[in-house]
């Protein structure tokens, strides 16, 4: 095949052409829809392979695993316990605290990190100087990868030499200076604190984009209707950034599901389990621990959390975002 | 039309590459297990070790190229891991069934697990003409049932590093040699406004070296040692073991904010006692260059004193606690791979890294190469010990020794009583 050039093209470019009949412009487009499959199907191939290979094999193999009791060596496990480690996992005060936890986290995002994202968002959105830099200075932390940031607040936030307590001490609010991370009363507010300070920013860029489409005339009419700043907020702007939110809270909820990096990287869980979540403890037993089959049962609750999540929220929330979507494709079909 | 085929040629083109290049991926694999032992005698050794920087990672490289000048039709491919990484990455092969023909392994309960797996060799024949050079107490971790799975190559031992200058600052002349004055020393230095002890809680595992070595000062050896036998910790020995470390806890010892202090960070348990903020820490044999990497070098203010003796305990003052590293061979590895242990753990190799200073002695007759004064310390005290016991950590299946050190970090938070970590130990025992 030579390479095409310009002067191969030229030909195929719309000019006198001979008129098709109809029956042969339907073999045309009966051909065409089948190679069309036929290419489809070839691109989706080898990521369909892949999807395979790296996401529903390993499911299955954790989902096989946790009927087991397996130290993880040899080709497969052997010692069938049926549902023995769920049974377990459900008298764990450790795996019950990390629901306990994880739903501490949830709450605390939803009514602490999505707020205050909202309000800056809003913020931000307003004639400002700088507003620019504002935003990428907001935006940063996410930017940041969650070890670097574990280590980051583990210096800033250690009792003896971190900047947290210098800063407090400063202003003269010593009395809150605290240990943190190693106290189990407040590690999981201080892990919270660095939650909030790496993801708020998503959110509120997240927010801001949700805002920017708003179309300007809608909150013109209510203010030319009469509608204090408040009330444009709560009854323009809140309901038409309602998409942006429900996805938001989706993200926010299943982060806090499936937290592990951030929390491995400031505490390891600790002190003694109290800031541990359920990505923690799979991970203690399974690496540490070499109990395979526990930490696949353990990973299998985990995913039926987070599925059964997920699909109830799309299903009953977001149905009415997702519905355009839907009946959009309906229409291509 | 024609424009049309072009694409879908492509398209075929693009797929077939992509399906090739998964498929090779595996051929490739298959294809280096299958070379290990080839036809026309080359030879091919994976080597998995954990001494990825300096100063033992080039002593490594230069006897593996040393090994092969002296043997043509051998090639070594080493691959040097982080700690961390090198478990999680031999965890993986091994769950695959297919271990690096030498690896690195502390020994204990994991290198136990792997036996079990027959994922090991038994070397017990292949070394027995050269075994008895290598020190019996480093060797001792590494045999299962009377049969040897692993060539040591360095050996050290937990014991309290202390700085000189504090004790004196408190009026304390002598290092403690009973739990009882070890106990009073504490009071001295709290009352010197010195901090005791530094302890990174957050790491848990330095926590459990005084569980550890409580139980073999009040049980003794053979009490550890039939505890993980029977599955069963339920021993009032153990009990007032925890009850000492209790005593010792109750006086508040240990650092501001020591529950999330880790062991090697700029603020942890190391850098600590470096910095000269604490007056004492039990670590193994490693405490000073971690000291010196994360704050700095005490110098000759640093001291080494052994585990003091409980009194009326069943256990000798003089029994050491600790561990090393050594590698284990794969169960399907060439005889190449047992050749090149015996080639590195001849006395005149091991000086080489024991002069570093980053491994100790394993090798009988090569403890005068130890250079550096702190080792020295360490080398004097562990050549007088009368028993050895590995890391519980790492004797014990490692999700026993995962709950000791658990529970012993929530008796030092004060969470668990002495009998609950007892009961918790023996719960996961049985659950193995």
């Amino acid at each position: 095949m030579r390479p095409q050039t310009l002067a191969d093209k030229r030909p195929a470019r719309p000019g006198p052409r001979r008129a098709r009949t109809a029956p042969e412009r339907e073999a045309t487009r009966r051909g065409g829809r089948l190679r069309g499959l036929i290419t489809v199907g070839l691109f989706l191939l080898p990521a369909l392979v892949l999807f395979v290979l790296l996401v529903l094999a390993p499911i299955m193999l954790a989902g096989y695993s946790s009927f087991f009791k397996w130290n993880g060596f040899g080709f497969l496990p052997t010692n069938f316990i049926g549902l023995d480690n769920f049974t377990r996992m459900f008298a764990d005060p450790i795996f019950l605290g990390d629901l306990q936890r994880g739903l501490l986290l949830i709450v605390l995002s939803l009514v602490v990190q999505l707020p205050l994202a909202l309000g800056l968002a809003l913020l931000l959105n307003q004639p400002l100087r700088g507003r620019a830099f504002y935003r990428l200075l907001f935006f940063a932390p996410y930017v940041l990868s969650e070890v670097i940031t574990g280590v980051l607040f583990s210096m800033f936030l250690s009792p003896e030499r971190g900047m947290a307590n210098h800063l407090l001490g400063l202003v003269g609010l010593e009395s809150l200076a605290s240990t943190w991370l190693s106290d189990p009363s407040t590690v999981m507010y201080s892990l919270f604190l660095v939650m909030t300070w790496k993801y708020f920013g998503l959110h509120m860029i997240l927010y801001l984009a949700g805002r920017q489409g708003i179309p300007k005339e809608l909150i013109e009419a209510a203010q030319l209707d009469g509608a204090s700043g408040w009330k444009v907020f709560r009854h323009v702007t809140l309901p038409l950034l309602g998409p942006t939110i429900r996805i938001s809270v989706f993200l926010s909820v299943i982060g806090a599901i499936q937290l592990f990096d951030l929390v491995w990287v400031l505490t390891e869980g600790g002190p003694i389990h109290s800031s541990e979540t359920m990505a923690v403890t799979m991970f203690d037993y399974g690496f540490r621990r070499y109990q395979v089959g526990y930490a696949s049962a353990i990973s299998v609750v985990m995913f039926l959390i987070s599925l059964v999540f997920a699909l109830g929220y799309q299903r009953f929330v977001m149905r009415r975002d997702t519905e355009g979507a839907i009946t959009g494709m309906r229409d291509l079909r | 039309m024609r424009s049309f085929s072009r694409r879908s040629v492509v398209t075929i083109a693009t797929a077939a590459l992509l399906l090739a290049g998964c498929g090779g991926g595996q051929e490739g694999d298959g294809g280096q297990a299958d070379g290990n032992a080839s036809a026309n005698g080359k030879v091919t050794i994976e080597w998995w070790h954990i001494h990825n920087i300096e100063p033992m990672l080039p002593v490594w490289d230069s006897l593996v190229k040393e090994y092969q000048a002296q043997h043509p039709n051998v090639t070594i491919k080493v691959t040097p891991l982080q700690v961390e990484n090198f478990k999680s990455k031999l965890t993986t092969v091994t769950q695959s069934g297919d271990a690096p023909d030498i690896f690195h392994t502390w020994g204990g309960g994991v290198l136990a697990q792997q036996v079990e797996a027959s994922l090991v060799k038994d070397l017990t024949a292949d070394i027995s003409s050269w075994s008895d050079t290598l020190s019996p107490v480093a060797l001792q971790s590494y045999q299962v049932d009377g049969k040897t799975y692993g060539v040591p190559h360095d050996i050290g031992m937990v014991g309290f590093w202390y700085n000189k200058k504090l004790f004196a600052q408190a009026g304390i002349d002598a290092p403690p040699t009973t739990w009882s004055e070890f106990l009073e020393d504490v009071k001295k230095l709290k009352a010197a406004g010195i901090t005791p002890i530094a302890l990174a809680g957050k790491a848990k595992w330095p926590g459990h070296y005084y569980w550890a070595y409580l139980a073999m000062r009040v049980a003794g050896l053979d009490a550890l040692k039939k505890a993980a036998e029977t599955k069963s910790f339920d021993n009032p020995d153990f009990v007032t073991a925890g009850q000492k470390l209790k005593e010792l806890v109750d006086l508040k010892p240990f650092q501001e904010g020591f529950l999330g202090a880790d062991y090697d960070k700029p603020d942890g348990q190391a850098a600590t006692m470096g910095n000269g903020k604490a007056a004492m820490e039990l670590m193994g044999q490693w405490a000073p260059s971690v000291q010196r990497d994360t704050a700095k070098d005490l110098g000759d203010d640093l001291g080494f004193f052994p585990f003091p003796a409980v009194e009326g305990g069943k256990g000798a003052a003089t029994d050491s606690f600790g561990g090393g590293g050594g590698n284990a061979v794969a169960a399907d590895a060439p005889p190449e791979a047992v050749d090149f242990l015996k080639f590195i753990s001849q006395p005149e190799n091991h000086r080489k890294g024991v002069e570093t200073g980053a491994i100790f002695p394993a090798v009988k007759g090569t403890e005068d190469a130890v250079k550096d004064k702190h080792a020295k310390l360490v080398t004097e005290v562990l050549g007088k010990s009368t028993g050895f016991q590995l890391y519980l950590d790492q004797a014990y299946p490692p999700s026993v020794g995962q709950q000791v050190n658990d529970s012993v970090a929530e008796l030092i938070a004060g969470s668990k009583t002495p009998e609950q970590v007892v009961a918790d130990i023996t719960a996961a025992a049985q659950s193995e």
